[in-house]
């Protein structure tokens, strides 16, 4: 039941839980925020939905939320999610990651599921830094930042993970960041009613380990950066690769319909066996 | 009205920063936590945008349409 008194989005949490252990003004909870109005546009019923996530702060997401959750080992939520799907093909299946967990340690799964074009939907808080582990460089910390591993600044080119993954053939993919809460929210709605692989990158803000060593010491600060250093794509598209240099393309980057992994498998079954049913054989139903 | 909960608040001024009308002040005193609390100040400037409710990390704001 809803309080009127507190947040709309406090009835989707285990309320006993709260407050969460991020830093104050870690953009996690915003982005868990768009999700619910992403999901309440998208018309979606959370008691359909299981949320999947690895390690990391990010990862830490479902275990606040009131629904069926697996927190897996490093790197491997895309590979759990895609096993649930294929069992359990009704379910609307979500996946908290992290650049770490799913660029470094999980970049294979995320990959192949793209590749795959599987019905999940992947929300990628994207912060540049390995936050619970202490700050050390992942796989997009922008080239010359600061971590503990790169005291002298990143000397590695980083992963643009949305052409990344639009490479690899996923169908729907954004990037917004969390100072674009209501695009973000429209964003994860489209990425839920796509059937397919859908892939969301929600740039973040880690202000304890990102921005202390990186000219910026608060959230505000690096919420600031972001709103002053963003281009949306339509925008960029015809701009010059100078101008656009050390920018951060926000927008829709594919949309597109493409036959889905699990359908294409039950169709594949039920035109061999006769039986659709039978091959679903869910946790949900007991057998 | 708008209600903050200052048992999920931390204190992180993004509802202050980025409110478009300026609604929220940050308090002068620290809470028992060591955080400062927003004020919602100048409610009556709130345009009920519930951009606040959307980037609050914490949840803690709710902005009741009373009118
Ligand atoms: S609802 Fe909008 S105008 Fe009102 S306090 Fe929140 S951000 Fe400001
Ligand atoms: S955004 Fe939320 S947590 Fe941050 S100061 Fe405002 S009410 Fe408190």
């Amino acid at each position: 039941m809803e309080d009127v008194n507190e947040s709309p989005f406090i009835k989707y949490l285990r309320k006993d839980r709260l407050p969460h252990i991020y830093c104050a003004g870690c953009g996690n909870g915003t982005v868990l925020n768009t999700f619910f109005k992403g999901m309440e546009m998208a018309e979606k019923d959370l008691n359909n939905i299981n949320m999947i996530s690895g390690i990391g702060c990010s990862s830490r997401i479902p275990g606040y939320v009131k629904c069926d959750s697996l927190h897996t080992t490093h790197g491997r939520p895309i590979a759990f999610a895609l096993g649930l799907k294929i069992g359990n093909p009704d379910k609307d299946i979500v996946v908290f990651t992290g650049d770490g967990d799913a660029a470094a340690i999980g970049g294979n799964h995320l990959i192949h599921a793209a590749r795959r074009n599987i019905d999940l939907t992947v929300i990628c808080i994207n912060n540049s830094i390995y936050g619970m582990t202490g700050g050390q460089i992942s796989p997009t910390s922008p080239l010359g930042s600061f971590g503990s591993t790169a005291p002298y600044g990143a000397l590695e080119k980083p992963f643009d993970l949305v052409d990344l993954v639009s490479a690899a053939g996923a169908t729907y993919v954004a990037r917004w960041t969390t100072i674009h809460p209501l695009q973000l929210s429209n964003a994860i709605k489209k990425a839920l009613k796509n059937k397919g692989f859908s892939f969301i990158e929600a740039v973040s803000q880690c202000h304890t380990y990102y921005g202390r060593r990186n000219r910026m010491k608060s959230p505000l600060e690096m919420l600031r950066w972001m709103k002053e250093n963003t281009i949306n794509k339509t925008k960029a598209d015809k701009m010059e690769p100078e101008e656009i240099n050390g920018k951060l393309i926000v927008g829709e980057f594919v949309n597109k319909i493409q036959e889905e992994f699990s359908e294409t498998l039950y169709n594949l079954i039920e035109e061999k066996s006769g039986n659709r049913k039978k091959a679903i054989k869910s946790a949900y139903q007991g057998e | 009205m708008i209600k903050l909960d200052p048992d999920l608040c931390k204190g992180c001024q993004i509802c202050t920063e980025f409110c478009p009308n300026q609604v929220y002040e940050q308090s002068k005193t620290l809470d028992k936590k060591g955080v400062h609390i927003p004020i919602p100040k100048n409610e009556d400037e709130c345009s009920k945008c519930n951009l606040c409710t959307l980037m609050c990390p914490d949840q803690a704001i709710k902005v009741i349409d009373d009118d």
